[in-house]
């Protein structure tokens, strides 16, 4: 995809650094509280990067910490490398949810928050904002007043006021929160071609499923803490994947996989699964086959990072959807 | 951190490169190529503000606050015209109904008391809470709008506010005067009678007074908005200061403490109405004013500054 240059959309010109990094940020809200624990994330640049959590785990605490918006109790971040202020006019964000004025029109509200951006020109202004409002498809309701805007449409002007300017990092807190399924899959897409043009895009989420489909990297929060991070691949690569195979044989199967060197056989009534390992499936059921074990069906279960949650903080998601 | 991951990347203008995400976080620092690098200008000051201001005038509570501000004195020349009229009255009907600038600040001193103190406390009150109640606040300083830039804008917005509130009911005051009554010399307050010309001249000084007077109350309305995210507290606060104020003010045994009232300080605009004008109590009055501007704006500021924005 090509784009003229200082088009809003396109990738920025690069500025040093990577996206984000945090070391040991910390925020104790009055009381004792502690919202978020020590955490060191490194966003690198042209990531997807997934900030997964149930809700209530400190992402959007986190995400008003990199914005500025709430003063960490302890540790340091940076954007882009470069001072906050100098890095905000290149970050568009999303934060908690839409908030417009609601008898001002979509075009009048992006207006509104372009003006507050110090380093965005009111000469080009009409033009940003008619882009970006076509950009997230709101051209035809760009003179409505918010107030009549159904909740995609203002999921959907959250998402073109982060894109008024060009961007080189994109902060995206719960993005298809309220959408239904049609929204979400417009606003992944939208993700999607975001990230195509070169911009990076931290994304919180506590849908694993949205994590796994957009995120090339992903960190996972539990309580304040980060338990992981790292790309998708890696992340999964720590959960083995298992075969499973059906039979009505299951002792004599299992007898074949330890054989074989398969780690953790067991076996059920039906069914005996192990650790694969390095053994390739095709191998591990000609093996069966050829020791006399009926095999109705074999199957490669692969770690989901679903599974990474469960087995980094042994408990599962509160929500899911 | 896994670097098999190769990525091709779409930079415009360049022809795809592709990079690892360890070779991303290697390049060395590069400046800015092509478009303009983020720069604070001066003329972006004056954008906010103008944004603010737009606000401020087109939204309809605010547009039917100043209506109601330039209706009264419209009610007040018609009841003292049939007053007038009908009875032999004397003191400030008299002085109203023979002459059309007395109208002017016959009207600054019945609505300086209450009504124009609500309308200022309306927008001021609402500046930062308003903006922390619908959650704008957070976007506009993730913009960023920067905290002091924006707090400066929000009180700059308040004070043409106040102005403007002084300025409709002193222009609708003078219409209605000059439409029902007879235009001639002026009679003030010492006796002392002046052209229509110098009348209208201590009308413009009433109305800077009287200006300042609401844009010290702004200040005290902004620094109380910035510790609430319900617009409607601190406009509550501000008229609660203001009454309170009053009822001191009415209580012989604090005498002392008038001087450094707002509402008492308000309406000192009558030292126009003097011959000499009494600049003496004027110049005390705008150094009260100034005294709360101080105040409030240091109270806001350090309040604001650091504050942790959650909404």
């Amino acid at each position: 995809m090509t784009r003229e240059a200082g088009a809003p959309f396109g990738a920025a010109p690069p500025s040093a650094g990577a996206a984000i990094v945090t070391r040991g940020l910390t925020k104790r809200f009055r009381g004792g509280q502690v919202a978020v624990d020590s955490l060191d994330l490194d966003v690198p640049r042209g990531s997807v990067y997934g900030f997964l959590g149930p809700n209530g785990s400190g992402k959007t605490t986190t995400i008003r910490m990199l914005l500025g918006l709430v003063a960490p109790t302890a540790g340091e971040h940076t954007l882009l490398g470069l001072p906050l202020a100098g890095a905000l006019p290149r970050v568009g964000a999303l934060v908690e949810g839409p908030a417009f004025y609601p008898y001002l029109s979509g075009e009048a509200n992006l207006r509104r928050f372009d003006a507050a951006d110090p380093t965005a020109s009111g000469a080009t202004v009409r033009r940003r904002v008619g882009e970006a409002l076509d950009r997230v498809g709101l051209g035809a309701a760009a003179g409505k007043r918010y107030r009549n805007y159904s909740l995609g449409m203002r999921q959907r002007l959250a998402i073109a006021a982060a894109l008024l300017g060009p961007r080189e990092l994109l902060v995206l807190d719960e993005p298809t929160n309220g959408l239904d399924p049609q929204g979400t899959r417009e606003v992944r897409a939208l993700v999607k071609e975001i990230a195509a043009d070169g911009t990076t895009v931290f994304v919180s989420s506590h849908l694993l499923a949205e994590v796994e489909q957009m995120c090339t990297h992903a960190a996972i929060m539990s309580t304040g803490r980060l338990v992981a991070q790292g790309t998708i691949a890696s992340l999964s690569g720590g959960q083995v994947s298992r075969v499973r195979i059906e039979t009505p044989d299951p002792a004599g199967a299992a007898r074949v996989l330890a054989a074989l060197g398969l780690a953790d056989v067991r076996a059920t009534d039906a069914e005996v699964t192990a650790e694969l390992g390095g053994h390739a499936p095709e191998r591990v059921n000609a093996a069966l086959v050829g020791e006399g074990v009926a095999v109705r069906g074999l199957s490669v279960v692969r770690p989901s990072l679903e599974d990474v949650f469960v087995g980094l903080t042994g408990e599962g998601f509160d929500v899911d959807g | 951190m896994s670097t098999a991951e190769t990525r091709t990347r779409t930079t415009p203008g360049l022809v795809p490169v592709p990079e690892t995400s360890r070779a991303t976080e290697r390049r060395p620092p590069e400046p800015p190529a092509g478009a303009v690098p983020p720069r604070r200008s001066s003329s972006a000051f004056w954008r906010l503000l103008g944004s603010e201001l737009g606000l401020t005038f087109r939204r309809p509570r605010n547009l039917v606050m100043l209506g109601v501000l330039a209706g009264v004195p419209v009610v007040m020349g018609v009841a003292l015209r049939l007053v007038a009229a009908d009875a032999e009255l004397g003191g400030i009907v008299t002085s109203v109904a023979g002459n059309s600038l007395m109208l002017t600040f016959a009207s600054l001193s019945f609505l300086v008391v209450l009504l124009m103190p609500v309308a200022v406390a309306m927008v001021a009150g609402d500046a930062i809470a308003g903006e922390a109640g619908t959650g704008t606040l957070r976007y506009l300083l993730a913009a960023p709008a920067g905290r002091t830039r924006l707090l400066a804008v929000k009180y700059l917005n308040a004070v043409v506010f106040s102005f403007a509130v002084t300025a409709v009911v002193a222009l609708s005051a003078l219409v209605t005067g000059l439409i029902m009554f007879p235009v001639g010399p002026v009679t003030l307050l010492s006796g002392t009678t002046v052209p229509v010309a110098e009348g209208l001249l201590r009308i413009l000084i009433s109305v800077g007074y009287v200006g300042a007077g609401m844009a010290a109350l702004a200040a005290v309305a902004l620094a109380l908005s910035t510790f609430t995210e319900v617009s409607i507290g601190a406009v509550a606060g501000t008229m609660v200061i203001v009454i309170v104020s009053q009822v001191l003010r009415a209580i012989p045994q604090f005498d002392g403490l008038a001087d450094y009232l707002l509402p008492a300080r308000w309406t000192g605009f009558d030292g126009a109405l003097r011959s000499p004008i009494d600049t003496g109590a004027m110049a005390e009055g705008l150094l009260t004013f100034g005294a709360y501007i101080v105040l409030s704006g240091s109270v806001a500021w350090a309040r604001f500054s650091g504050k942790d924005i959650t909404s």
